[in-house]
C-alpha cells in the first residue's frame, strides 16, 4: 500500500514537472503577449495541480495536506484573475493580437445591412 | 529523489521565465514573467519543504500566493495610470 502511494505520487509529480516545463517553454517560444499567457496558465493550473496533488499523497492525512489544499485553492482563484487583468491591460495599451485572419471585421461585414458584405468576403 | 527532480525542473522553468523577463519587448511580457516566477516560487517552496523534511515552508508558500496577486495588480495599475492612488470615480484627473 505504501509502495502504491509512492508510485502514484511519483507519477503525479512527474506529470506536474512535465506540464511546468511545457508552460515555461511556451512562455519563451510563443510569438506575442496573449499567447504567452497560455504558457503561464498551463503552469498555474495543470502543472501546480498535478505537483501539489503528488505532494498531498506524500503528506498523508495531516495539517500539511490542508495547507497544500489552501495553496492550490489560492492558485486556482488568484492567478486567472491576474492573467485576465494582464491581457486587459495589454489590450488597453493598444497591443494588437497576432491573428491569422481578423474575424472581428468579418463579423462586422456580415452584420452590416448593405454593401460591405462581399467586400469583407474578398478580404 | 523525486523531490530533487521536481526542484530541478522548477529551476529550469525559473531560468526560462527569467529569459522572457530579460527579452520581453513590452512591459506586459515582463509583468507576465514576474507573475510566472511568483507562481513557480510557491511550488518551489512547497517542494523544498518536502525535500528537507520540514513542511513548515508551506506557510511561506501561502504568503507568497497572496502577495503574488496584489503585487502584479499593483504593477499593472501603476503602469496604466502612473499613480497607485488613482481614483476611477474622479473622472480623468487623478
Amino acid at each position: 500500500m505504501a509502495l502504491l502511494i509512492d508510485v502514484a505520487s511519483g507519477v503525479l509529480i512527474a506529470a506536474g514537472c512535465f506540464f511546468i516545463l511545457v508552460g515555461a517553454f511556451g512562455l519563451v517560444r510563443m510569438p506575442d503577449v496573449y499567447t504567452r499567457a497560455h504558457g503561464t496558465s498551463i503552469i498555474d493550473t495543470v502543472g501546480a495541480g498535478f505537483l501539489l496533488m503528488g505532494l498531498m499523497l506524500q503528506a498523508g492525512w495531516s495539517l500539511v495536506t490542508l495547507k497544500l489544499l489552501f495553496v492550490l485553492a489560492i492558485s486556482f482563484f488568484t492567478l486567472p484573475v491576474v492573467a485576465h487583468a494582464l491581457a486587459q491591460a495589454a489590450l488597453h495599451e493598444n497591443i494588437t493580437p497576432k491573428l491569422a485572419e481578423d474575424r472581428r471585421t468579418r463579423a462586422l461585414g456580415k452584420d452590416a445591412p448593405t454593401g460591405t458584405g462581399d467586400e469583407s468576403g474578398k478580404a | 529523489m523525486m523531490f530533487a527532480g521536481a526542484a530541478a525542473a522548477l529551476l529550469v522553468a525559473f531560468a526560462l521565465a527569467a529569459l522572457r523577463a530579460i527579452k520581453g519587448p513590452t512591459v506586459f511580457d515582463r509583468a507576465l514573467a514576474g507573475n510566472t516566477v511568483g507562481s513557480l516560487a510557491i511550488l518551489l517552496l512547497a517542494v523544498f519543504g518536502f525535500l528537507t523534511g520540514r513542511p513548515e515552508f508551506l506557510d511561506i508558500a501561502l504568503t507568497y500566493g497572496l502577495l503574488n496577486l496584489i503585487g502584479t495588480l499593483a504593477v499593472l495599475k501603476f503602469f496604466r495610470h502612473g499613480d497607485l492612488a488613482y481614483d476611477a470615480d474622479e473622472g480623468k484627473e487623478p
